[in-house]
């Protein structure tokens, strides 16, 4: 089937894509967009995630053909005009990154987190990022990343 | 291999019942996992997520309508006052990514007898309104599981809609996991008061080939709660009531040894949840009788 | 006129760099192994054993062949070359040749146009399979009459370690424990993965994930009938490794069918097929018998260690042997016996994986002295400072310690770290419950405990493997003033390896701009990264190399400024780009680069020996010591737990980057909290019940406490910076730690690792043991293969 979709703000059309083909697919082996990560292919860690329509889903469990006519975000749109987002900036300077595979996922969920709670409390961040695995930094770091990236957002995401 | 994305509530039964084949999807959340590993080639899909109002949620009088595409995001929000325990059970649901996307109709779909959804609402006496071309008719709760992943649903079937009474009284949900988030249970309890019908709901999941109620220990408790006039005069029930009501929990439960956990500890935490979440609900009602609505998530001294 | 420099180079060693792929990673520009793409590429797939033991009586590939999009159906038979592998020996088929030794053993290649047509293909493949019966249990492995599943038998390795006199040696207070640990796996998030492209002279070039880039060559050149110059390998980007990268995973069967087709191949595993395609860490068993005398001094140690090594030799030999070094734990006991055995068995192989072999055997040491305190009334701290390690004291080996061993100062660390601040038990948060969102209590049946761990770790290789590192650093002025570019094979896989590597050179070289070039096997061997060994090693050899640069423009500044021929005044160094000798300013390095300035330096650490008979030697290079405190809380109704604080005093002689290294504690605490709470691979009959991240739990934001680390630097001498190799030091005591605290809040023995709900709810007992199994008769130290004309690949290869 045809596909029509809002990638990071630029229209795109794929000629042809399998009904069982998931939206992680599309976006890493159609479009090339391979900044979001594929780990387990079951919602189980996060590292797929995505903004669809707005909202943060698991890319691997959105079925291709659901996508069309949507708006997706990854990490690569992230940044925009900018070198990078608050958010990546927060994760670099935070030692937030080991291997990274995990990064663009937590980035992606981070950065919906604080547009919808700006100052968010341990707890909020840690039930909210609770989707995303990180086998590497045992965490630690990615929070110490949240509260920077916190304090310099002001609560306003130009996405 | 099909993609339907039907416009409307007929076109997608009309899918239905061309393709039998056919799987219905909306959140993605269960049949993308089976997709992704190849465990299934359905000759089709056929997508709900463009069926206008299937994700509503609704009162009736007494009674909430839940759309079959009603997400566990918005569950966990939209029902605290009226069905708390499901409002609880949404929570536990994988992560935010999953909650946004998972439904009530994905999990009564899939019938795991793990799904997240089903003790709450065996425990509130629920309805499933499922439609085909035919009609529509409804499938009360108890009747819906059939097996391991299996319903009572025909082929040319879908769910559109959950009914169940509004919470008249308080209600728990409590779910044991290996590790503090993202977990499959290893069972699960729900309970739910309903003072108006003077009756007592459970529900057990990941204990049994099927979702299962404790329905001995619910006449017990009734009838302790009847006889002795504790729905109108509320007091402490004691630990005999509390230590017998456990047991009778437990002993519903029909668990297997599986990766997950042991049939014995299945057995032990269910009896240890009972206990917790009759102190729980009937500390509420003594604090407030009837009508009462258990906070979601908060810790009451009890 | 004469400058005197004072100010350094920022970025150097000591400073908490920003890491030098952060931005890529932070992006999603940094390519992983599993983002590579080449058309006209091809995807390959594997067919795997259903079966843990079983013969192949016949395979038919015809109907996989005939699948339109197919390329390519590989069998054992196609393989142009030596047709085994392996780290220590070649005993690991590349295809199965009539027989599967394991759940998940590669049996059959396919090449196709999509994945899903690849995956489709090996499903059309027919086996007849007869299954045999299979040797699951570690102890039967050693009965008379089991199945012998290689043609020495079942025993890989037994070594024997005898220290003072243990027949004779009397003590008041004995106490006994048996010990289990489960089958821990890596979990990396990035799976393996790579891309193998023919190249036109024949030859094949390789892009992987991998962590020693010219061992694979030396496993893989031999498979293809291809000499090493023909297999060029570079390092694709890594999703963390842990171990699991240092075998062969992929890397022969995508050459093979690249080679076959004329295309690129990619492979890429899945979660389930990655779980069932790497090593994983040995599950052991573990006897100990410890005596004491009446006042509390220790006097013997009697360790019977099994470990299950799986269906191929991997690097358990090494892992075993390490096991045995560590078995008494960082203690001084005049007299100790140590006997460990490896086998063989049909459950997945085993092998490295973060720690090797030290975490088992700490697990049960340090269960051992929390045992051995109460019997003797003393507090179980004070019982280890007792008897700590220091700097002097001699090894059950025989090994004298000469590196720093602040093994006291640790403990003490720990129990001075800040506790954290305990909640009453009602009215909390839901989140600050055990089970949080799951709503499972209020605060019924919990109690809070507290437990402590010390353990320690070689760094570098070890029985006189000579595991040396390469180097090539060249100065050169560049658009933007001097550059110094490293090249080294040495991998980076998450660690923060790369970002030290150009903190030394900008240490060393007195430059800002430091760039590291992809790692390949034109660059000299640099051995693995692995046994926490690349700081100290590739850090040696880019520190050496930037010496052996300093040297050069010295013998250049000399012949052009200082005219007289005579020597520049000590000491010569290279500060913020300046050549400085005796304090004073000489020339700007740019002036001195006509011509680059390129250096090649190998590194090597100092000589170890193996195990004589008696188990004596100069077994490791150095050491890394580890202590953790852990306090839990456990609902003791319910038996779950939540972790609310551990500490990290880590042994670190010098930290380079004070950011990466509290990242590294910080991970590897976590594994180790995982591993005492809930990772666990479970094989049932051999097969792999839960390979996937839904049953094989790791640890979630909401598991993690906070990590207090405590650095404790005393320099080793003798090696670059007086540093220590820490990235396993975290996973070494942080189980037994947490344990230890479970036991606190629980009363109970807990003798298994890890730990479950019916453990800690008293609905299971301890393990029970019928007794040690008898001591296998082996011809000597070494893997018994040796003695079967076999020969180490690892060996040969150095």
């Amino acid at each position: 089937m045809k596909l029509r979709l809002t990638v990071n703000g630029e229209p795109r059309e794929i000629g042809e894509v399998g009904a069982d083909e998931s939206l992680l697919t599309v976006l890493r082996d159609s479009l090339g967009l391979t900044g979001t990560k594929n780990a387990c292919e079951q919602g189980e860690c996060g590292s797929c995630s995505v903004y669809l329509d707005g909202g943060l889903v698991c890319s691997c469990l959105v079925p291709a053909g659901q996508a069309e006519g949507a708006d997706v975000g990854t990490v690569e749109g992230l940044a925009g005009y900018r070198d990078l987002d608050p958010v990546q900036e927060a994760f670099a300077q935070a030692g937030a990154i080991q291997c990274g595979f995990c990064t663009p996922g937590l980035v992606m969920a981070v950065h919906d987190l604080l547009r919808r709670v700006p100052d968010p409390s341990d707890g909020q961040i840690r039930e909210a990022l609770a989707g995303n695995l990180c086998r590497c930094t045992g965490y630690q770091k990615i929070i110490s990343a949240v509260r920077l990236a916190a304090g310099r957002v002001n609560g306003h995401h130009g996405y | 291999m099909h993609f339907l994305q039907p416009t409307s509530w007929d076109e997608a039964l009309e899918a239905r019942a061309e393709l039998p084949g056919g799987l219905p999807v909306a959140g993605g959340t269960d049949v993308m996992v089976d997709l992704n590993f190849r465990r299934c080639h359905p000759a089709a899909l056929i997508d709900l997520g463009r069926v206008p109002g299937l994700g509503e949620v609704s009162a009736d009088g007494g009674w909430l309508r839940i759309g079959a595409a009603a997400t566990y995001e918005h569950l966990m929000t939209a029902l605290r006052h009226d069905f708390p325990a499901l409002a609880l059970a949404a929570r536990t649901v994988g992560s935010p990514q999953i909650r946004h996307r998972g439904t009530i109709g994905g999990n009564l779909g899939t019938a795991s007898p793990a799904g997240d959804a089903h003790p709450p609402l065996l425990a509130a006496g629920a309805d499933v309104e499922v439609a085909s071309q035919s009609g529509i008719r409804r499938i009360a709760i108890a009747d819906f599981f059939t097996g391991p992943k299996r319903n009572a649903m025909a082929p040319d079937e879908l769910i559109s809609a959950v009914h169940v009474p509004r919470a008249s009284g308080p209600q728990q949900f409590a779910k044991v996991g290996t590790r503090n988030a993202m977990v499959i249970a290893v069972c699960s309890l729900a309970l739910a008061l309903h003072p108006d019908r003077r009756r007592v709901g459970t529900g057990i999941g990941s204990a049994g080939p099927v979702p299962l109620a404790a329905a001995e220990a619910e006449r017990f408790l009734e009838g302790v709660l009847g006889e002795d006039g504790l729905w109108e005069r509320p007091r402490p029930l004691g630990e005999a009531v509390r230590g017998r009501f456990a047991d009778l929990v437990a002993s519903a439960a029909r668990p297997v040894d599986d990766v997950r956990g042991s049939a014995a500890y299945r057995v032990h935490a269910l009896r240890v949840l009972a206990g917790r979440v009759l102190d729980w609900t009937w500390a509420d009602y003594l604090a407030a009788g009837p009508r009462h609505e258990a906070p979601a998530g908060r810790g009451v001294a009890g | 006129m004469v400058t005197t420099v004072t100010e350094r180079a920022r970025g150097g060693v000591g400073e908490s760099v920003v890491r030098v792929d952060a931005v890529a990673k932070a992006t999603g520009t940094f390519e992983y192994a599993s983002d590579l793409r080449a058309e006209p590429m091809l995807w390959g797939a594997v067919l795997r054993s259903p079966h843990p033991h079983a013969l192949i009586r016949h395979i038919d590939v015809s109907a996989a062949a005939a699948l339109p999009g197919v390329r390519a159906v590989l069998l054992a038979a196609d393989v142009p070359g030596k047709r085994t592998f392996g780290l220590n020996f070649d005993d690991q088929p590349v295809l199965a040749e009539g027989i599967v030794r394991y759940h998940g053993e590669p049996v059959a290649l396919v090449a196709a146009e999509t994945p899903a047509i690849a995956h489709e293909a090996t499903k059309l493949i027919t086996v007849g399979w007869e299954p045999l019966a299979a040797v699951t249990d570690m102890e039967d492995a050693l009965r008379p009459g089991a199945p012998q599943l290689h043609d020495f038998g079942n025993v890989l390795r037994h070594v024997h370690i005898i220290h003072g006199d243990p027949d004779s040696a009397e003590a008041d207070v004995w106490v006994d424990g048996y010990y289990e640990t489960g089958m821990q796996d890596q979990a990396a998030l990035g799976p393996e993965a790579g891309l193998a492209i023919p190249a036109p002279d024949g030859g094949i070039e390789l892009f992987v994930a991998s962590q020693w880039l010219h061992v694979d060559r030396e496993q893989i050149a031999p498979c293809l009938n291809l000499p090493a110059d023909k297999v060029r390998i570079t390092l694709a980007g890594i999703g963390g490794a842990f171990g699991a990268r240092e075998d062969i995973h992929m890397q022969i069967h995508a050459c093979l069918l690249a080679l076959r087709t004329g295309r690129p191949v990619k492979m890429s595993f899945g979660r389930e097929e990655s779980f069932l395609g790497h090593v994983h860490r040995h599950p052991s068993r573990i006897w100990l018998r410890h005596g004491a005398t009446r006042d509390g001094r220790l006097v013997t140690v009697d360790a019977r260690l099994l470990f299950d090594g799986g269906a191929y030799t991997s690097s358990s030999p090494a892992v075993l042997g390490n096991a045995g070094t560590f078995a008494a734990g960082p203690y001084e006991v005049p007299n100790v016996r140590i006997e460990g055995t490896l086998v063989f068995t049909n459950n997945p192989p085993c092998g490295a994986m973060r720690g090797f072999g030290a975490p088992q055997v700490c697990f049960a040491h340090e269960a051992q002295m929390d045992k051995l305190a109460a019997a003797l009334h003393v507090d179980p701290v004070e019982l280890r400072l007792r008897h700590a390690l220091r700097t002097g004291s001699v090894l059950p080996t025989g090994q004298v310690l000469t590196g720093a061993a602040p093994v006291r100062e640790l403990i003490e660390r720990c129990v001075r770290a800040p506790m954290p601040s305990l909640q009453p038990a009602r009215g909390r948060d839901q989140l600050d419950y055990p089970g949080t969102t799951g709503n499972v209590t209020r605060g019924e049946g919990i109690r809070v405990g507290i437990g402590y761990a010390v353990g320690f770790k070689n760094t570098a290789f070890s029985e006189g493997f000579d595991d040396a590192a390469t180097a090539r650093v060249t100065l050169s002025r560049g658009a933007d003033g001097v550059v110094a570019e490293i090249r080294t094979a040495a991998v980076e896989m998450g660690q923060g390896l790369t970002t030290v590597l150009t903190q030394i050179a900008r240490t060393e070289l007195g430059v800002g701009q430091v760039v590291l070039r992809t790692a390949d096997t034109s660059m000299g061997n640099a051995g693995s990264t692995s046994a926490s060994r690349q700081s100290m090693m590739a850090g040696g050899a880019v520190q050496m190399a930037c010496h052996q640069i300093r040297d050069r423009l010295a013998e250049r500044a000399r012949g052009r400024f200082t005219g007289n021929g005579q020597p520049l005044p000590d000491p010569v160094e290279l500060r913020d780009g300046a050549l400085v000798a005796g304090g004073e300013w000489v020339a700007d390095v740019t002036d001195l680069l006509d011509e680059p300035a390129a250096e090649t330096a190998v590194y090597h650490h100092r000589p170890t020996t193996g195990f004589d008979d008696a188990g004596q030697g100069d077994i490791h290079v150095t050491f890394t010591f580890a202590a953790h405190r852990a306090v839990v809380e456990v609902d003791t109704e319910l038996g779950i737990a939540r972790v609310l604080q551990v500490v990290a005093a880590i042994d670190a002689g010098k930290v380079l980057n004070p950011l990466g290294f509290e990242g590294q504690i910080e991970g590897g605490t976590a594994q180790g909290l995982g591993f005492a709470l809930m990772e666990e691979l479970l094989t049932e009959n051999g097969v792999v019940r839960n390979p996937s991240f839904t049953d094989y739990l790791i640890p979630t934001f909401l598991d993690m406490p906070p990590v207090l680390t405590e650095a404790v630097e005393e320099p080793d001498p003798g090696v670059p910076y007086g540093l220590k190799g820490i990235g396993e030091a975290p996973t070494i005591s942080s189980t037994a730690a947490v344990v230890a605290a479970l036991r606190d809040a629980t009363g109970r023995e807990l003798n298994r690792a890890p730990v479950t709900p019916d453990d800690l709810a008293g609905l299971r007992p301890p393990r029970p043991t019928a007794g040690p199994p008898p001591v296998p008769d082996v011809p000597g130290q070494w893997p018994v293969a040796y003695y079967h004309q076999q020969v180490s690949t690892q060996q040969q290869l150095m």
